[in-house]
């Protein structure tokens, strides 16, 4: 027993030690490569610019798709029981486990062109395939569980009777879930707004499959990165060295919404 | 007044309260208690049933009407106060008053809190409010509405037993400085319905078993169930170090009793009626029952094979004794007895 205690301490602390090299220094590798002028110069570049820009508007677009459908859609599936809601929930965190191939293929079968909704989606005057409508569509159906999910915990965790009690003080249902609910869930929203917020700025496989690559169309900046890497490694560098810095700060404030709401 | 009936899967009662009353409704828990308040207040719609609130019809299924909650100005103070943990006090306060202007929204609420002295709380968040502020709080925000009826849930349990004999006395005094509006309390515990309420409606599976005053259902309990309920009987008086690491309260209204606990100043003593005996007034004094009250039988109650027998002396004793000791005794209303007791089972708290 005592000889036990001797080596499991220092096996632990090696294995945590290699864990956090091979972990951090890619991440690290991406900044040392390079000098902070040359990331400035090569993010002015044209190809650059119409990649962040892109970037922003459909994450953007996709994030307020997101918001203004996901939150009564998870506030229902966090207070209402009804059949098959296991169900429904299992289905709606099935593109969370699917790979990126997968639901690029998915998207083309359902509203591609020759696609099962294709007809009606061209019907509607919408043009998906290769278009940034498309881009905003992929983003969408690969974020949004993530915010469904967080979204359906953080209003399941909000007390019941608040709602009961906001009623007995003069407020309609819609104007408690306004007032009382969201804001009491509000902490575990943002969480999950920022989870889809990352996990569709770095979207890559299903854009390019549905959307394609087209500079300034549909090429966002993991896109740009994968099309910069062999040709201007530096622009390559530039780009993912942004991503990787808006990823880190969505952790941290992930992780700061946490925190407060552990405080509550 | 307040006038509630339902027929629901839990509950099949009916109710009514006057405008200025407290009405208690006791049972155990699952005795229908919260689910009637709910129907009250509209958070749960009975298929049969009808609410009234002096003129206003808040429910009547027959004639399918049914107020919807935020339309009913019905107070509401939930078990666990239900506060919105993102607003501090006084915008939980302020939370109903949404016609009135910005600054005569706070100027309300703070009134409203000043009148549970808790003004100074007011910019304090919930989280750190202490439970009988919280409380308080709860109390204020129902009243913001201007009630029509006020709905108590529980006041006393979500407290900590020491704040709670304070907690109990600052509620009384609340209850009545209130405004002439029909109270609806609901607790477990008959002691908190009898310091409460004025009229106390025992609940069980889903039934008022029986009502009447506090002193009415323990002298007459309908049933063994309210007999049981009932508990033990209580007796107000003055407490002073006695002999031999003895309490002696001087009861109010005359006589004196012994208790083994330690008090001092204004007390309460307990016992339970079937902790106590009776026996013709002249006897001796007998054996260890060192506690005494002499008065003369109001009434005889069956209660299943037990008898209840109330004892009018300066404050009303009830004892629980066997029908064969009744027949004995000749205990009938008017005959003169005297009830005696251990000082052992005898219960004594600080008031």
């Amino acid at each position: 027993m005592i000889r036990s205690r001797v080596w499991f301490g220092p096996v632990l602390v090696a294995a945590l030690a290699t864990t956090l090299v091979f972990l951090t220094v890619p991440v690290l590798a991406i900044f040392l490569e390079t000098t902070p002028a040359e990331i400035i110069r090569k993010l002015g570049e044209e190809q650059a610019r119409d990649a962040l820009w892109l970037s922003a508007q459909t994450t953007g677009a996709a994030m307020v798709l997101i918001l203004v459908v996901g939150t009564p859609a998870a506030y229902l599936l966090a207070t209402r029981r009804f059949r098959g809601r296991a169900f429904v929930i299992t289905l709606i965190e099935l593109p969370l486990v699917l790979p990126p191939a997968v639901a690029g293929i998915a998207l083309l079968a359902a509203v591609g062109p020759s696609g099962l909704l294709g007809r009606y989606v061209e019907d509607a005057g919408l043009q998906l395939a290769l278009t940034t409508a498309g881009v905003v569509v992929a983003l969408t159906f690969v974020a949004a569980p993530f915010y469904l999910r967080q979204a359906q915990a953080a209003f399941a965790a909000v007390d019941g009777t608040q709602v009961d009690a906001a009623r007995t003080l003069g407020s309609s249902e819609a104007a408690a879930f306004a007032r009382v609910v969201v804001p009491g869930a509000l902490p575990g929203l943002a969480a999950g707004g920022a989870l889809a917020l990352g996990r569709a700025l770095g979207e890559f496989g299903a854009t390019l499959m549905f959307a394609g690559s087209l500079q300034g169309v549909t090429q966002t900046v993991p896109l740009a990165i994968y099309d910069d890497f062999a040709t201007d490694f530096d622009a390559a560098l530039a780009l993912s060295a942004v991503l990787v810095i808006v990823s880190a700060a969505l952790l941290l404030s992930v992780k700061l919404v946490r925190g407060a709401d552990a405080v509550r | 007044m307040l006038s509630a009936e339902a027929r629901t899967e839990i509950v099949d009662a009916a109710l009514e309260v006057g405008a200025g009353e407290t009405l208690a409704l006791a049972g155990p828990s699952g005795a229908g208690k919260t689910t009637l308040l709910r129907i009250i207040a509209g958070l749960t719609r009975p298929a049969d049933g009808r609410v009234t609130v002096g003129n206003d019809v808040w429910l009547d299924t027959a004639a399918g009407v049914f107020t919807a909650p935020e339309e009913r100005r019905c107070g509401y103070v939930f078990q666990e106060h239900a506060l919105f943990g993102h607003l501090n006090a006084w915008r939980n306060v302020a939370y109903p008053l949404r016609a009135l202007p910005r600054r005569a929204r706070r100027a309300r609420a703070l009134e409203l809190l000043d009148r549970f002295g808790l003004a100074a709380r007011a910019d304090a968040p919930v989280r750190e409010l202490s439970g009988g502020e919280r409380q308080r709080v709860a109390l204020a925000r129902a009243l913001a509405v201007e009630p029509a009826a006020l709905l108590l849930d529980e006041p006393l349990s979500a407290l900590d037993p020491r704040t709670k004999a304070g907690a109990a006395r600052e509620l009384t005094m609340l209850l009545a400085s209130l405004p002439d509006i029909p109270v609806v309390l609901v607790t477990h515990d008959f002691t908190d319905a009898a310091t409460l309420a004025d009229r106390v409606a025992v609940m069980d599976g889903g039934r008022v078993v029986q009502e009447g005053t506090a002193a009415q259902l323990a002298a007459a309990p309908a049933s063994g169930f309210v007999a049981d309920f009932t508990g033990a009987v209580v007796l107000t008086g003055t407490a002073r170090a006695g002999a031999a690491g003895m309490t002696v309260v001087a009861l109010d209204g005359g006589g004196e009793v012994q208790a083994a606990g330690a008090a001092r100043g204004p007390a309460a003593v307990s016992v339970h009626p079937w902790d106590i005996t009776l026996e013709p007034a002249g006897a001796a004094f007998a054996g260890s029952a060192r506690n005494r009250v002499v008065g003369r039988v109001a009434t005889v109650t069956d209660v299943g094979g037990r008898v209840r027998v109330a004892i009018d002396a300066a404050q009303p004793v009830v004892a629980e004794v066997t029908a064969a000791a009744v027949v004995e005794l000749g205990l009938a209303p008017g005959v003169q007895v005297a009830a005696s007791w251990k000082a052992t089972a005898t219960r004594i708290t600080a008031r």
